[in-house]
């Protein structure tokens, strides 16, 4: 029983990642737990690059701590809520975070009895290597083809999703320059325009 | 001894429970809760994904990336949702969001 290098890694980004996501949850200064979070996207995608997942760790990277953490810093930076400390405790709701951990623990036990897994290779079977194809290149040809429904519905998700923010978020301060377009159209020529007879070298005085 | 898909399984789990656990002990700061729940679709990520590699499957990556791009549109909305919270109570406690209680 010796540890090969692959275990070693793997040992030690699932104790970096089980050890910032603990971090998280605990860290009083919200940022520090936002950088945390960077930290855990970070060796999830170490774990995905070791068992051969190159593309998925590569959007974990990008999706994650590109677009989903920076996003938490932003709103985290934004709202000032310094010296807020808003954690209550297990106190009040222990014996329902009880029931729900037990729950957990019963099922994992279940699992982990009961499951097929138990019986997998233990050598890590890579069909990339085995068909020549890299991973990005077996995804794409099975994204585009076998599951593009589900490509096609992942994007309308995205697209509901961005213009649900925009919609929640946008809001008209008192001093912002909208179009009324009811007012525009109640307008008459009539009441708008004058005509003005200039007398010559007078200018504008005399109006 | 080498890494096996059992490894993943325990890794997951663990993972899964510090971010239920997150939600139950910051249950009043709205960001901390949104910040377990990207902790819980992680693991369930990873878990996918350690599943479709050792059974040499593509379909659970697959599933992988529509779980990804659901996580980014759920922290979209959420933080537009607290930024609205922010703005109207100038706080993100869970516990003034009783409006819509009768």
């Amino acid at each position: 029983m010796t540890l090969t290098f692959i275990d070693c890694l793997f040992y030690l980004f699932s104790m970096i990642l089980i050890l910032s996501s603990t971090l998280v949850i605990t860290a009083k200064n919200q940022v520090y737990g936002v950088l945390f979070l960077i930290l855990a996207f970070f060796n999830a995608a170490g774990l995905c690059v070791l068992i051969g997942a190159e593309f998925i760790a590569m959007m974990l990277v990008i999706v994650y701590v590109g677009a989903v953490a920076v996003l938490f810093l932003f709103v985290v930076m934004m709202l000032e809520l310094k010296g807020k400390t808003l954690q209550e405790g297990l106190v009040k709701y222990y014996p329902l975070a009880l029931l729900v951990g037990g729950i957990l623990l019963v099922e994992f036990l279940l699992f982990l009895f009961r499951s097929p897994f138990q019986e997998t290779p233990a050598i890590i079977d890579l069909p990339s290597t085995a068909s020549g194809l890299t991973n990005a290149h077996q995804i794409g040809q099975v994204l585009y083809t076998d599951y593009f429904l589900i490509f096609q519905l992942v994007g309308l998700v995205l697209l509901a999703a961005m213009v649900a923010a925009i919609a929640l978020t946008l809001h008209h301060g008192r001093d912002s320059r909208r179009q009324n377009v009811g007012d525009q159209l109640k307008r008459k020529a009539s009441e708008t325009v004058h005509l003005v007879k200039v007398q010559p070298k007078l200018g504008g005085e005399k109006l | 001894m080498t890494v096996t898909l059992l490894h993943f399984i325990i890794l997951s789990f663990f993972l899964f429970s510090i971010g239920v656990a997150g939600l139950f002990i910051n249950q009043r700061n709205l960001i901390l809760i949104l910040m377990s729940l990207e902790i819980m679709l992680l693991s369930i990520n990873l878990l996918f994904v350690a599943v479709a590699r050792y059974t040499g499957t593509l379909s659970g990556e697959i599933f992988s990336l529509v779980i990804l791009a659901v996580a980014a549109a759920e922290a979209a909305v959420g933080l537009a949702i607290l930024v609205i919270i922010y703005r109207k109570y100038k706080d993100i406690s869970v516990t003034q969001l009783k409006d819509l209680k009768g």
